[in-house]
Protein backbone atom coordinates (compact mmCIF):
# COMPACT_ATOMS: atom_id res chain seq x y z
CA UNK A 1 0.00 0.00 0.00
CA UNK A 2 1.88 3.00 -1.25
CA UNK A 3 2.10 5.61 -3.93
CA UNK A 4 4.63 6.41 -6.64
CA UNK A 5 4.90 9.83 -8.28
CA UNK A 6 7.16 10.48 -11.28
CA UNK A 7 7.41 13.88 -12.93
CA UNK A 8 8.72 14.72 -16.41
CA UNK A 9 8.90 18.05 -18.17
CA UNK A 10 8.39 18.06 -21.93
CA UNK A 11 7.36 20.55 -24.64
CA UNK A 12 3.68 20.15 -23.88
CA UNK A 13 4.01 20.70 -20.16
CA UNK A 14 4.55 18.61 -17.10
CA UNK A 15 3.69 14.93 -17.20
CA UNK A 16 3.05 13.25 -13.87
CA UNK A 17 2.81 9.47 -13.68
CA UNK A 18 1.02 8.35 -10.52
CA UNK A 19 0.82 4.75 -9.36
CA UNK A 20 -0.51 2.79 -6.40
CA UNK A 21 -3.30 3.59 -3.97
CA UNK A 22 -4.52 7.13 -3.32
CA UNK A 23 -6.30 7.32 0.04
CA UNK A 24 -6.22 9.35 3.26
CA UNK A 25 -2.69 8.14 3.94
CA UNK A 26 -1.11 8.79 0.53
CA UNK A 27 -3.18 11.78 -0.66
CA UNK A 28 -1.19 14.30 1.45
CA UNK A 29 2.04 13.07 -0.21
CA UNK A 30 0.49 13.45 -3.64
CA UNK A 31 -0.77 16.95 -2.82
CA UNK A 32 2.67 17.97 -1.56
CA UNK A 33 4.31 16.72 -4.77
CA UNK A 34 1.95 18.04 -7.42
CA UNK A 35 0.45 21.28 -6.07
CA UNK A 36 3.76 23.21 -6.38
CA UNK A 37 3.83 22.25 -10.09
CA UNK A 38 0.77 24.45 -10.61
CA UNK A 39 2.51 27.61 -9.44
CA UNK A 40 3.01 30.19 -12.19
CA UNK A 41 1.06 31.30 -15.25
CA UNK A 42 -0.23 29.07 -18.07
CA UNK A 43 0.97 25.81 -16.65
CA UNK A 44 -0.11 22.63 -18.38
CA UNK A 45 -0.16 19.45 -16.34
CA UNK A 46 -1.02 15.98 -17.59
CA UNK A 47 -1.52 13.31 -14.97
CA UNK A 48 -1.37 9.70 -16.11
CA UNK A 49 -3.41 7.49 -13.76
CA UNK A 50 -3.02 4.13 -15.49
CA UNK A 51 -1.17 2.59 -12.54
CA UNK A 52 -3.59 3.84 -9.89
CA UNK A 53 -5.28 0.80 -8.36
CA UNK A 54 -7.39 2.65 -5.79
CA UNK A 55 -8.82 6.16 -5.53
CA UNK A 56 -11.41 7.72 -3.21
CA UNK A 57 -12.63 11.19 -2.22
CA UNK A 58 -9.29 12.10 -0.66
CA UNK A 59 -7.60 11.61 -4.05
CA UNK A 60 -10.41 13.36 -5.91
CA UNK A 61 -9.89 16.27 -3.51
CA UNK A 62 -6.22 16.55 -4.51
CA UNK A 63 -7.10 16.70 -8.22
CA UNK A 64 -9.89 19.22 -7.60
CA UNK A 65 -7.43 21.40 -5.67
CA UNK A 66 -4.86 21.12 -8.46
CA UNK A 67 -7.51 21.88 -11.08
CA UNK A 68 -8.68 25.01 -9.23
CA UNK A 69 -5.17 26.33 -8.77
CA UNK A 70 -4.32 25.81 -12.45
CA UNK A 71 -7.57 27.44 -13.62
CA UNK A 72 -6.85 30.53 -11.52
CA UNK A 73 -3.62 31.06 -13.45
CA UNK A 74 -4.94 30.18 -16.92
CA UNK A 75 -3.36 26.78 -16.80
CA UNK A 76 -4.84 23.43 -17.75
CA UNK A 77 -5.10 19.98 -16.27
CA UNK A 78 -5.68 16.73 -18.09
CA UNK A 79 -6.13 13.36 -16.44
CA UNK A 80 -5.39 10.48 -18.80
CA UNK A 81 -5.50 6.67 -18.98
CA UNK A 82 -8.17 6.28 -16.31
CA UNK A 83 -9.40 2.75 -15.66
CA UNK A 84 -13.14 2.02 -15.95
CA UNK A 85 -13.38 2.21 -12.17
CA UNK A 86 -11.76 5.63 -12.07
CA UNK A 87 -13.95 6.93 -14.91
CA UNK A 88 -17.00 5.75 -12.96
CA UNK A 89 -15.83 7.56 -9.84
CA UNK A 90 -15.40 10.83 -11.75
CA UNK A 91 -18.80 10.32 -13.36
CA UNK A 92 -20.84 9.63 -10.23
CA UNK A 93 -19.27 12.60 -8.44
CA UNK A 94 -20.03 14.86 -11.41
CA UNK A 95 -16.35 15.77 -11.81
CA UNK A 96 -16.22 14.34 -15.34
CA UNK A 97 -18.42 17.26 -16.45
CA UNK A 98 -16.00 19.80 -15.01
CA UNK A 99 -12.58 18.29 -15.51
CA UNK A 100 -10.80 16.97 -18.61
CA UNK A 101 -10.55 13.22 -18.09
CA UNK A 102 -9.85 10.48 -20.57
CA UNK A 103 -9.60 6.71 -20.55
CA UNK A 104 -7.05 6.91 -23.35
CA UNK A 105 -3.38 7.72 -23.57
CA UNK A 106 -1.96 10.89 -25.14
CA UNK A 107 -2.73 11.23 -28.84
CA UNK A 108 -5.91 9.17 -28.76
CA UNK A 109 -4.91 5.67 -29.79
CA UNK A 110 -2.95 3.06 -27.98
CA UNK B 1 -35.42 -11.28 8.21
CA UNK B 2 -32.19 -13.19 7.85
CA UNK B 3 -29.94 -13.79 10.84
CA UNK B 4 -26.32 -12.80 10.92
CA UNK B 5 -24.25 -15.90 10.17
CA UNK B 6 -20.84 -14.67 11.27
CA UNK B 7 -19.42 -11.51 12.75
CA UNK B 8 -15.88 -10.22 12.36
CA UNK B 9 -14.55 -7.19 14.21
CA UNK B 10 -11.27 -5.35 13.91
CA UNK B 11 -9.91 -2.43 15.85
CA UNK B 12 -7.26 -0.16 14.39
CA UNK B 13 -5.42 2.88 15.73
CA UNK B 14 -7.11 6.03 14.38
CA UNK B 15 -4.30 6.63 11.87
CA UNK B 16 -4.60 6.92 8.08
CA UNK B 17 -1.89 4.32 7.42
CA UNK B 18 -4.23 1.54 8.58
CA UNK B 19 -7.13 2.34 6.24
CA UNK B 20 -5.49 0.22 3.53
CA UNK B 21 -5.45 -2.70 5.97
CA UNK B 22 -9.22 -2.38 6.40
CA UNK B 23 -9.62 -2.50 2.61
CA UNK B 24 -7.57 -5.68 2.41
CA UNK B 25 -9.66 -7.34 5.12
CA UNK B 26 -12.91 -6.26 3.50
CA UNK B 27 -11.67 -7.54 0.15
CA UNK B 28 -10.96 -10.94 1.66
CA UNK B 29 -14.34 -11.23 3.38
CA UNK B 30 -16.33 -9.99 0.38
CA UNK B 31 -14.60 -12.18 -2.19
CA UNK B 32 -15.10 -15.21 0.05
CA UNK B 33 -18.82 -14.36 0.06
CA UNK B 34 -18.93 -14.30 -3.73
CA UNK B 35 -19.30 -10.59 -4.45
CA UNK B 36 -18.38 -9.37 -7.92
CA UNK B 37 -15.28 -7.29 -8.59
CA UNK B 38 -17.38 -4.13 -9.04
CA UNK B 39 -19.27 -4.70 -5.79
CA UNK B 40 -16.03 -5.26 -3.87
CA UNK B 41 -14.48 -2.10 -5.31
CA UNK B 42 -17.63 -0.12 -4.36
CA UNK B 43 -17.45 -1.41 -0.79
CA UNK B 44 -13.72 -0.67 -0.55
CA UNK B 45 -14.43 2.99 -1.31
CA UNK B 46 -17.42 3.20 1.08
CA UNK B 47 -15.52 1.61 3.97
CA UNK B 48 -12.44 3.76 3.33
CA UNK B 49 -14.57 6.91 3.31
CA UNK B 50 -16.20 6.00 6.62
CA UNK B 51 -12.81 5.11 8.12
CA UNK B 52 -11.26 8.34 6.82
CA UNK B 53 -14.03 10.31 8.55
CA UNK B 54 -13.44 8.36 11.76
CA UNK B 55 -9.68 8.90 11.64
CA UNK B 56 -10.05 12.62 10.91
CA UNK B 57 -12.65 12.93 13.68
CA UNK B 58 -10.20 11.42 16.13
CA UNK B 59 -7.42 13.65 14.81
CA UNK B 60 -9.46 16.83 15.17
CA UNK B 61 -10.16 16.04 18.77
CA UNK B 62 -6.44 15.39 19.11
CA UNK B 63 -6.88 12.39 21.32
CA UNK B 64 -5.75 9.53 19.12
CA UNK B 65 -8.07 6.67 19.84
CA UNK B 66 -9.23 3.73 17.81
CA UNK B 67 -11.63 2.90 15.02
CA UNK B 68 -13.74 -0.25 15.22
CA UNK B 69 -14.88 -1.93 12.03
CA UNK B 70 -17.51 -4.67 12.30
CA UNK B 71 -18.50 -7.00 9.47
CA UNK B 72 -21.87 -8.74 9.83
CA UNK B 73 -21.94 -11.59 7.33
CA UNK B 74 -25.32 -12.78 6.03
CA UNK B 75 -26.20 -15.24 3.30
CA UNK B 76 -27.10 -12.49 0.84
CA UNK B 77 -25.63 -9.30 2.25
CA UNK B 78 -22.75 -7.78 4.14
CA UNK B 79 -23.34 -5.26 6.91
CA UNK B 80 -20.41 -3.03 7.80
CA UNK B 81 -20.23 -0.79 10.85
CA UNK B 82 -17.49 1.81 11.28
CA UNK B 83 -17.34 3.45 14.72
CA UNK B 84 -14.84 6.02 15.91
CA UNK B 85 -15.29 5.26 19.57
CA UNK B 86 -12.38 3.60 21.32
CA UNK B 87 -14.72 1.34 23.21
CA UNK B 88 -15.79 -2.00 21.84
CA UNK B 89 -19.46 -2.15 21.04
CA UNK B 90 -22.32 -4.58 20.85
CA UNK B 91 -23.08 -5.10 17.19
CA UNK B 92 -26.77 -5.98 17.56
CA UNK B 93 -27.40 -3.27 20.15
CA UNK B 94 -25.79 -0.60 17.98
CA UNK B 95 -27.81 -1.81 15.02
CA UNK B 96 -31.07 -1.60 16.97
CA UNK B 97 -30.25 1.90 18.21
CA UNK B 98 -29.82 2.96 14.59
CA UNK B 99 -33.34 2.06 13.53
CA UNK B 100 -35.89 3.03 12.35
CA UNK B 101 -34.74 4.22 8.98
CA UNK B 102 -35.97 7.82 8.93
CA UNK B 103 -34.91 10.92 7.04
CA UNK B 104 -33.55 12.56 10.18
CA UNK B 105 -31.16 9.73 11.00
CA UNK B 106 -29.26 9.66 7.75
CA UNK B 107 -26.08 11.16 6.47
CA UNK B 108 -27.20 14.78 6.91
CA UNK B 109 -26.07 14.58 10.51
CA UNK B 110 -22.50 14.30 9.30
CA UNK B 111 -21.93 17.79 7.98
CA UNK B 112 -18.21 17.33 7.42
CA UNK B 113 -17.04 14.77 4.88
CA UNK B 114 -18.86 16.08 1.84
CA UNK B 115 -17.97 13.96 -1.17
CA UNK B 116 -16.99 11.01 1.02
CA UNK B 117 -20.45 10.61 2.48
CA UNK B 118 -22.04 11.16 -0.90
CA UNK B 119 -19.96 8.24 -2.19
CA UNK B 120 -20.96 6.00 0.72
CA UNK B 121 -24.64 6.67 0.00
CA UNK B 122 -24.19 6.15 -3.72
CA UNK B 123 -22.15 2.96 -3.54
CA UNK B 124 -23.98 1.11 -0.74
CA UNK B 125 -27.57 -0.15 -0.68
CA UNK B 126 -28.39 1.13 2.80
CA UNK B 127 -26.64 3.71 4.98
CA UNK B 128 -27.40 5.01 8.43
CA UNK B 129 -25.43 7.29 10.70
CA UNK B 130 -25.59 7.37 14.49
CA UNK B 131 -24.22 10.31 16.46
CA UNK B 132 -23.33 9.59 20.06
CA UNK B 133 -20.05 10.32 21.84
CA UNK B 134 -18.51 9.44 18.49
CA UNK B 135 -19.97 8.66 15.09
CA UNK B 136 -21.11 5.26 13.87
CA UNK B 137 -21.71 4.61 10.19
CA UNK B 138 -23.79 1.54 9.41
CA UNK B 139 -23.94 0.31 5.81
CA UNK B 140 -25.21 -2.64 3.84
CA UNK B 141 -24.30 -4.07 0.45
CA UNK B 142 -26.60 -6.71 -1.00
CA UNK B 143 -25.02 -9.51 -2.97
CA UNK B 144 -26.46 -9.47 -6.48
CA UNK B 145 -23.92 -11.03 -8.86
CA UNK B 146 -23.21 -14.71 -9.17
CA UNK B 147 -25.69 -15.87 -6.55
CA UNK B 148 -27.31 -18.49 -8.78
CA UNK B 149 -23.95 -20.08 -9.40
CA UNK B 150 -23.13 -20.06 -5.73
CA UNK B 151 -26.43 -21.71 -4.78
CA UNK B 152 -25.96 -24.35 -7.42
CA UNK B 153 -22.54 -25.24 -6.03
CA UNK B 154 -23.96 -25.52 -2.52
CA UNK B 155 -26.87 -27.72 -3.59
CA UNK B 156 -24.47 -29.99 -5.47
CA UNK B 157 -22.59 -30.50 -2.24
CA UNK B 158 -25.80 -31.23 -0.35
CA UNK B 159 -26.85 -33.78 -2.94
CA UNK B 160 -23.66 -35.71 -2.28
Amino acid sequence: MNITINKHQNDEGILVLVGGEIDAFTAPKLREEILPLAEGENKSIIVNLKDVSYLDSTGLGVFVGLFKQLKQNDGELRLIELSDRLVRLFEITGLSNIMDISAHSEGGGR
Amino acid sequence: MSEVMDYIEMKIPAKPEYIGVIRLTLSGIASRMGYTYEEIEDMKIAVSEASTNAVQHAYRKDEGGEVIIGFGIYHDKLEIVVADSGRSFNFLQTKNELGPYTESSTVEQLAEGGLGLFLIETLMDEVRVLNHSGVTVFMVKNRSGERDNHDRIISTHEAN
